[in-house]
C-alpha cells in the first residue's frame, strides 16, 4: 500500500466532479491498477458544494473512509475557495489543482499559505474552445491525470477514446470536442509556485 | 480465471441477480438498494434475464410477492434497505416459517428516526432473530459472491430458511471497486436449477401452506426452525468450500486475520473490517500484535468457533454499528461475550458502538480502538465495557 494515491475532489453539484472522479478511476483501472471512487452523499443539490474521491493503487485497497490526508486536491470551481477549507490535510508533499483564472499571489493567500505546489488551469477557456460549452470536469481530469502522473498522457488518451465512444454512442458529434478538451488541458495546465 | 471488473457494490448484486437469473424479482425502490431494482429491471427490459419483475407499491408487497412466488415452486429475490425492511417486517417471520429460501440483498442503512440514509447496522439488528440467515460483505467482492452462494444453502433441504446478504450503504454499495465476476455459465451450473419438494403448483400434491397453528404443532415448528438454522453452518461450511474450488476465494464461518499470534484484536463486520485490516497492517509494522476477527455468518451465529478463535488475545473490541440501546451492549457484543462465556473462555472484552447514522470510522477512529486494546491487556482489565468510538458528548 506504500504507492497509494489518494485524491479528494471539491466542485459544485452540477459541475460533473462525481462523473471525473469515477472516469478517472476507470481509467486508472484500465492502465492495471486497483481502483476506489465515491462520492460522498449529502444533499444533493445543484450549486452546493460536493466532495468526490479516488483512491488508486498497484495492490488490493480494503481501507473504506473518507479521504483526510489527501496526496492531491482538484477543485473544480474557484468560489470554493472561499466557502471551503480545501487544503484541510492535503500533504506537503503533494498539490492542489485548481480551475481559476486568479493569479498565484492571490490563491496563496486564498490557501493560507499552502507549502505544496499549486497548478491551475483555466478550465471554462479550454471547454468553451474545443466543446463550445462549460463542461469543466473533463479538462480537470486531464489535468490531475498531467499533476498526479498515475498514468501517461497516452494511456489516458487512449482510454478516454473508449470510454467517450462508449458513453456518447447517442451523441457522437461530441466525442471529438471532448478529446480536444483533454489534449488542450495536458497542456494548459501550468504550475504557480 | 474470473472476469476482471469495476463495479459498485449494488451494481455487482445487480450483476449477481443476473446471473442467477431467479423467477421473480419482486421490489420497491429505496435508497441506498434503490439501484439493484433498477439495474435489474434494465436487464429484464433488454431480455437479459427471463425474470417476471413485479413493480410493487410497497417493501410490504415485495415480500409478500416473494413469499407467494416461493411458495408457488419459483426462485424469488428482493433488495432493500432500512425503513423498506421495517415495512417487511410482519412477512418476514412468515417468510422464514414457512421455510421460502427467498435470497434478498439488504443494503445496510439507519432505520428512522430522525431520517438518515447513511449506513449503519440498524436495520439487520432488528431482524436477527427472525429466522433469515444473515451474511455480512466487506466488500463489492463480497457482497457479490456471498449471493451467488445464497440459493445454493437457503434452498438445501436441511436448511429450507431464507437469506439476506448485508453490505454496508454508499460505503460499498456506491463506491466503484475492484472485482471479479465469475463468467454466467459457471454462475448458471454452481447455483443450478430449483428443485422444490413441495410447492403449491403441483397438481399431483395439493398442499396448505401457513394455515392456523396452535399450541398443539407451533412449538415443534419452531423447533424445527431452530434445526434448520443450525443445520445451516454445515451447509455454509460445504457450499463455500465448492465456491473456493471453483473461484479460489476462501470463504469460512468468519475471517481471521492476522489473528494467529494476535495478543489484541477487534470483531467487526461488513466495511469497517477493511478498514481495521489497514490499520492491523500498519500497526504490525510498529510491532503491535494486533489482529481481526470479521464475521461473514452471523446467523447462525457460530459461538463456539469464534470463541475458541479469540481464547489466546489479551484484550477484545467487538464494534456495533447499531446500538441496541438495552444499557448494556450492542448485539453483536452481546452474543461474542456470551459465546465466550458459555465456552469458558475468560479474556477481557468491551464493546464500541460507532459509525452509527453514516458517521465515517476513519483508520485514525480503528487506532484508538487499538490503543485501547493495549492498554487494557498491560492492566488486565476494566470496568468501562460498553464504549462509544467517535461519539460528541
Amino acid at each position: 500500500m506504500e504507492d497509494l494515491i489518494e485524491i479528494r475532489w471539491h466542485g459544485r453539484g452540477g459541475q460533473g466532479a462525481k462523473t471525473a472522479s469515477l472516469l478517472l478511476a476507470d481509467a486508472a483501472f484500465n492502465t492495471g491498477k486497483y481502483i476506489q471512487g465515491f462520492p460522498e452523499y449529502g444533499p444533493e443539490r445543484m450549486g452546493a458544494p460536493i466532495t468526490a474521491y479516488n483512491r488508486i493503487s498497484n495492490s488490493p485497497i480494503t481501507i473504506h473512509s473518507n479521504i483526510y490526508e489527501p496526496d492531491y486536491v482538484v477543485v473544480v470551481d474557484d468560489t470554493l475557495l472561499d466557502a471551503v477549507d480545501v487544503t484541510s490535510g492535503l500533504k506537503k508533499s503533494g498539490a492542489i489543482i485548481i480551475n481559476t483564472t486568479k493569479d498565484g499571489e492571490v490563491l496563496k493567500e486564498k490557501l493560507k499559505n499552502y507549502e505544496g505546489n499549486i497548478y491551475t488551469i483555466d478550465a471554462r477557456k479550454v471547454s468553451i474552445e474545443a466543446l463550445g460549452k462549460y463542461f469543466p470536469n473533463t479538462p480537470m481530469l486531464a489535468a490531475i491525470v498531467k499533476v498526479s502522473q498515475v498514468m501517461t498522457d497516452e494511456e489516458l488518451l487512449k482510454d478516454m477514446e473508449g470510454s467517450f465512444k462508449h458513453k456518447f454512442a447517442k451523441k457522437p458529434e461530441v466525442i471529438e470536442g471532448n478529446m480536444k478538451a483533454l489534449q488542450l488541458a495536458l497542456t494548459e495546465v501550468k504550475k504557480v509556485n | 480465471m474470473g472476469i476482471r471488473e469495476r463495479l459498485s457494490g449494488n451494481e455487482a448484486a445487480a450483476i449477481a441477480m443476473k446471473q442467477i437469473n431467479p423467477d421473480v424479482v419482486a421490489a420497491f425502490p429505496i435508497t441506498p438498494s434503490t439501484e439493484i431494482p433498477q439495474y435489474f429491471s434494465t436487464f429484464v427490459s433488454n431480455g437479459q434475464v427471463d425474470t417476471e419483475f413485479v413493480a410493487v407499491e410497497s417493501e410490504h408487497s415485495a415480500m409478500t410477492a416473494c413469499i407467494g412466488a416461493e411458495a408457488a415452486g419459483a426462485r424469488a429475490m428482493t433488495a432493500t434497505s432500512a425503513n423498506g425492511l421495517s415495512l417487511m417486517w410482519e412477512q418476514i417471520y412468515v417468510a422464514s416459517s414457512l421455510r421460502l429460501p427467498i435470497v434478498m440483498s439488504l443494503v445496510n442503512r439507519a432505520v428512522s428516526g430522525p431520517l438518515n440514509i447513511h449506513n449503519d447496522h440498524s436495520d439487520a439488528m432488528g431482524v436477527r432473530d427472525s429466522g433469515w440467515i444473515m451474511l455480512f460483505s466487506e466488500s463489492n467482492q463480497e457482497a457479490y459472491d456471498n449471493l451467488l452462494m445464497a440459493h445454493k444453502i437457503a434452498e438445501n433441504k436441511n436448511v429450507l430458511l431464507p437469506l439476506m446478504v448485508c453490505q454496508d450503504g454508499f460505503i460499498t454499495s456506491h463506491s466503484i471497486e475492484n472485482i471479479e465476476l465469475l463468467e454466467d455459465d459457471k454462475v448458471k451450473s454452481f447455483v443450478g436449477t430449483y428443485k422444490p419438494e413441495h410447492y403449491l403448483l403441483n397438481k399431483e400434491e395439493p398442499i396448505a401452506i401457513g394455515p392456523l397453528d396452535l399450541q398443539a404443532y407451533l412449538f415443534e415448528h419452531k423447533y424445527q426452525q431452530a434445526e434448520a438454522m443450525r443445520n445451516a453452518k454445515n451447509v455454509i461450511a460445504e457450499v463455500s468450500k465448492e465456491f473456493e474450488a471453483l473461484t479460489g476465494r476462501k470463504y469460512s464461518f468468519f475471517e481471521e486475520y492476522k489473528l494467529d499470534d494476535a495478543e489484541i484484536a477487534i470483531v467487526c463486520m461488513n466495511s469497517t473490517a477493511g478498514t481495521t485490516k489497514f490499520v492491523v497492517d500498519n500497526l504490525r509494522k510498529n510491532g503491535v500484535k494486533a489482529g481481526l476477527l470479521k464475521i461473514r455468518m452471523f446467523r447462525p451465529f457460530p459461538a463456539e468457533e469464534i470463541a475458541k478463535a479469540l481464547s489466546n488475545l489479551k484484550a477484545i473490541a467487538v464494534l456495533d454499528k447499531a446500538d441496541s440501546l438495552n444499557g448494556a451492549g450492542g448485539a453483536l457484543f452481546e452474543d461474542v461475550t456470551s459465546a465466550m462465556f458459555v465456552n469458558k473462555i475468560q479474556v477481557p472484552t468491551v464493546n464500541y458502538v460507532y459509525g452509527i447514522g453514516g458517521r465515517d470510522t476513519t483508520a485514525k477512529d480503528i487506532e484508538s480502538v487499538y490503543t485501547d486494546l493495549t492498554e487494557i491487556a498491560n492492566t488486565g482489565g476494566t470496568t468501562n465495557f460498553y464504549r462509544y468510538l467517535g461519539v460528541r458528548k
